[in-house]
């Protein structure tokens, strides 16, 4: 007779889940330190087009976004299908799209209200009447740097 | 009495589902941000004035993407893919002869005095039609930028900077970047652009 209990034949050990928390929190920080929390919901559909020569919008506290797209589906059956242009939560004409823009402006800091890019994230379904129009406003109230977002590919693909 | 077998065990059991929790929460809650693309500066409106430019028919490149996408490059159709080296043909071949003040001494281009004086004097004219696709306007953009990419690559070689062109201006809109190196980088970026200025007019559209 040992004074040590034996240990019963047949039954696993329970599998140590320990290291299970540290595997999901090091998802967790990989989501929060790449992604970025959503500002608005998106009402137009926006597949981006692929280019290569691209340069990243480094400031981002320097930029005003312009979606542009076929609406999505639960607008379609109010807007039709013909591309829209999206300004913050809501769909815009191409004339608000000068007043929208110098209002974006206004609320920046001062410094660097001179340098502000604007952003067009245009669906690479929509034709460039619509893209022209956007810039010919933009003309108009003096927003000349922009950048056309696209996602980083051959541009090839694009005509496929 | 003596513990045995060090401090008692914590029951991390519910750490795993808090941390999901969080988790679930940031994946539907954000988004992966695109913020790249390609940098472009619209013309100013200028009032209009009588003075007109007047600009050699032989340093204007035209470039139309007509509505159904097809290209025409100089009256010519020609394929997307050629439209590349065909810019890059045109804005380094350095036609003005020698002597000329507006010789083209860096130009390794084929000198023919059909095409462009200098990489100075060359415009690229795109048009487009208002039933142009996006994705097609975006592809030749993009084939236009990196003809310019390229001899602007090319000339940064040539000056002797250990980096490229693209390199350099990415280093210097990277807020990482010192100072100091930005100011470096700022006179490099300078002289290759004077080199070869990004001259990519856009009129206004026809409508026909």
């Amino acid at each position: 007779m040992s004074k040590f209990k034996k240990k019963k034949d047949g039954e696993l050990p329970p599998v140590s889940t320990a290291s299970l928390p540290d595997i999901v929190f090091m998802l967790l920080f990989f989501f929060m330190t790449v992604t970025v929390m959503k500002d608005s919901e998106p009402l137009v559909a926006n597949e981006l087009p692929n280019a290569t020569e691209i340069k990243k919008l480094e400031k981002k506290d320097r930029v005003v976004y312009i979606f542009v797209g076929q609406p999505t589906e639960k607008y379609q059956s109010a807007f039709g299908k013909e591309p829209k242009i999206q300004l913050n939560d809501k769909f815009a004409n191409v004339s608000e799209v000068g007043d929208y823009v110098l209002e974006e402006i206004a609320k920046k800091p001062q410094e660097v209200q001179s340098s502000i890019t604007t952003a067009l994230k245009i669906d690479k379904n929509a034709n460039m009447g619509i893209v022209m129009d956007i810039k010919e406003e933009l003309r108009k109230v003096n927003a000349l740097k922009v950048n056309y977002t696209t996602y980083e590919g051959d541009a090839f693909k694009n005509l496929q | 009495m003596a513990r045995r077998g060090g401090a008692p065990e914590v029951n991390a059991g519910s750490m795993a589902d808090i941390a999901f929790l969080l988790l679930i929460f940031f994946l539907v809650t954000t988004t992966i941000e695109t913020d790249a693309g390609l940098d472009r500066m619209l013309p100013p409106k200028e009032p209009p004035t009588d003075e007109q430019v007047i600009l050699k028919q032989k340093n204007i490149f035209t470039v139309q993407i007509g509505k159904d996408g097809q290209l025409l490059v100089e009256e010519d159709l020609m394929d997307l893919k050629d439209l590349k080296e065909a810019a890059i043909a045109f804005l380094d071949n350095g036609g003005a002869v020698k002597g000329d003040p507006e010789y083209c001494s860096y130009c390794e281009g084929a000198r023919s005095p059909e095409s462009s004086d200098n990489p100075i004097k060359a415009v690229i004219s795109l048009k487009n039609d208002r039933e142009t696709k996006y994705s097609v306007y975006i592809t030749v953009q993009n084939e236009l930028v990196a003809a310019y990419n390229f001899l602007r690559n090319r000339a940064a070689k040539k000056l002797g900077y250990n980096m490229s062109f693209t390199e350099m201006e990415a280093a210097y809109s990277n807020q990482e970047t010192p100072d100091d190196v930005k100011e470096q980088l700022k006179v490099k970026i300078k002289k290759i652009q004077d080199l070869y200025p990004q001259k990519l007019s856009e009129a206004e559209t026809t409508t026909n």
